[in-house]
């Protein structure tokens, strides 16, 4: 029935109603024409061209620039850099927000409170929480040394200054993460849990073969969903570390920018964010595999 | 005597239940102590006059709680200039990004035409690309124009997100297409019909599209960073992030500055919370 009206109406069609999608989609068309399809492909043309310090395409290379950053260890030692930080981003952000979820699970007196509380970081930039850390981290005044009784300063020890960043970034996740678990765990119904109670299972059990279980879908998603935010951290960087010190916490986004903005080698910066564009893709792709995965599984 | 014995194991039942309760309303507390840590402590120091940070008597609490680092800070830089442009920036964005997404999500769904399905297709491919993959080419593009250091450069990239657009289109799915047809029949106009009888009805989406567009648009730092070096277009992001915090005077100001920055955003995502996570959760596992 559906499909006869769609017809009736089609018959009546104008020539200006065959050009009113267009009329709706026009912003939408020129703007992700400009801003993003238009860049994207200079983004690829360039990586393949030596550029001058204004971004011009003097001469093509070819895939020199590839050539010149799979081999180079500055660009190696990125791909490290972030593989540790976005494994550590991952685990403290996903235990965050799975501790939260947990002990919102049931319904308590002030339940609201402390649920909003929770996914607020959502809400924080970046850039206030780098500015809260820094000042937290301050080698004199910082309530961070005072507490451990330490001196010094952590963001200057390049094995504490990537943990910190990354620790920094996972609560910022945390918010999000917090959300997607509780509404993994709102799904799980409460008569599960009454039937193995009834059974004798206590509470461990049942948090081990009802809730990891029923979860499981949900924290593949989290985690896939932290791996990719991950990748694309930069402000926290830029303000706490600036990809140090030496190149301690350069990962890869911040390896472009440099590359970019501070060494105006923008034809070698092109060549990496068709790296980080390629990483991100294929991270995309497992997401959207698990996504409808997941869906069939219940 | 059975009636009794039942009553004991009741009892006991409903002493345990209280202790989980109260249990776990402590361990709330604590890990909530523990998680907000950050942002107590930025509340606590923005508070802070500059001698305490000093004293080792009041590391965490001041001494002499005071106001005056949140008017000072306006003194030390611009900031009322950075909140203006940073709430027109994030306004904008916001608005016109509801207003592209339900226009494409309306012809999407309910308008037939040649390349539909492909030109969806495109549009959340886009997804896959991340921001900071494409900046450089963004970057040069912009700034070829002359179009750096304005808030035009700020807001106009923005006014579309592929995101917003899959979210009002999924919002449509369920939507009855007899609303629109009866709609029709009653003379009403396609733009009538979207701004007066569909986006009324979709209030949830919208609420959870606003309060996502707003605060994404208000935290944005890397494009403003690239893109403006002059304090009357400065976003209160960049804004904070120059303010020089080596000694202890401007280390508090900072401080009140973000718990400044953090405010409306945080508003808005209280008062919008509950219609977020229905949008984001929608979109995420059905676990």
């Amino acid at each position: 029935m559906e499909k006869s009206d769609i017809k009736i109406i089609e018959e009546e069609k104008s020539f200006k109603q065959k050009l009113q999608p267009w009329g709706y989609l026009l912003p939408t068309i020129v703007i992700l024409t400009i801003f993003m399809f238009i860049p994207f492909f200079q983004t690829i043309i360039r990586s393949l061209f030596f550029t001058d310090n204004f971004g011009k395409m003097q001469n093509f290379i070819g895939f020199g620039n590839y050539i010149e950053l799979l081999t180079s260890s500055s660009f190696w030692n990125s791909v490290w850099v972030s593989f540790r930080f976005v494994l550590i981003v991952v685990l403290v952000g996903v235990v965050l927000g799975f501790v939260s979820a947990l002990l919102t699970q049931k319904a308590f007196p002030g339940l609201a409170f402390f649920s909003t509380s929770y996914a607020t970081p959502m809400a924080i930039a970046s850039v206030g929480m780098a500015l809260i850390f820094q000042v937290m981290l301050n080698p004199s005044v910082g309530i961070i040394n005072k507490i451990l009784g330490a001196h010094g300063n952590m963001l200057a020890d390049p094995g504490k200054a990537l943990i910190i960043v990354a620790i920094l970034t996972a609560w910022l996740n945390s918010g999000m993460n917090y959300l997607y678990f509780s509404s993994g765990l709102a799904s799980i119904s409460d008569s599960q849990y009454e039937a193995a109670s009834i059974d004798g299972a206590n509470g461990f059990q049942q948090f081990m073969y009802i809730t990891v279980p029923a979860l499981r879908p949900t924290t593949f998603f989290v985690i896939v969903t932290n791996i990719i935010n991950a990748f694309q951290s930069f402000g926290q960087i830029n303000i706490l570390t600036k990809g140090g010190p030496g190149e301690a916490t350069n990962v890869i986004v911040f390896d472009i920018y440099r590359e970019a903005f501070m060494n105006y080698r923008y034809g070698f910066a092109s060549a990496e964010s068709v790296i980080l564009f390629l990483i991100i893709l294929a991270l995309t792709i497992l997401m959207f595999y698990i996504r409808s995965k997941g869906g069939k599984v219940q | 005597m059975k009636a009794k014995a039942l009553n004991a194991a009741e009892l006991k039942y409903i002493r345990h239940e209280k202790m989980k309760k109260w249990g776990g309303i402590i361990l709330n507390i604590a890990w909530w102590a523990f998680l907000m840590f950050p942002l107590i402590y930025a509340f606590l120091m923005s508070v802070k006059p500059p001698a305490d940070l000093y004293d080792p008597n009041a590391i965490l609490f001041p001494k002499n709680p005071t106001l005056s680092n949140f008017t000072d800070v306006f003194k030390v830089a611009p900031v009322g200039r950075y909140i203006l442009n940073t709430v027109l920036v994030a306004v904008l964005i916001t608005l016109s990004q509801i207003v592209t997404s339900f226009l494409s999500a309306f012809a999407f769904r309910f308008l037939k035409f040649k390349g539909n399905k492909f030109l969806y297709g495109l549009v959340i491919s886009t997804m896959m690309v991340p921001g900071e993959a494409v900046i450089i080419s963004q970057f040069l593009m912009v700034s070829s124009w002359g179009w750096t250091d304005t808030l035009m450069v700020l807001v106009i990239p923005h006014i579309v997100s592929a995101f917003n657009i899959f979210l009002a289109v999924q919002s449509l799915e369920n939507f009855p297409y007899e609303i629109y047809e009866s709609a029709k029949v009653d003379g009403c106009s396609d733009l009538n019909f979207v701004f007066t009888i569909m986006m009324p009805l979709l209030k949830p989406t919208i609420g959870s599209m606003a309060v996502r567009s707003f605060i994404s648009a208000w935290n944005m730092y890397m494009w403003p960073l690239l893109t403006t070096n002059n304090d009357n277009v400065r976003t209160i992001q960049i804004g904070l992030s120059m303010l020089n915090a080596e000694d202890s005077q401007s280390m508090v100001l900072m401080i009140a500055g973000v718990v400044i920055s953090m405010i409306p955003s945080l508003l808005i995502f209280v008062i919008g919370q509950k219609s977020m996570v229905k949008g984001l959760t929608s979109g995420a596992v059905k676990g």
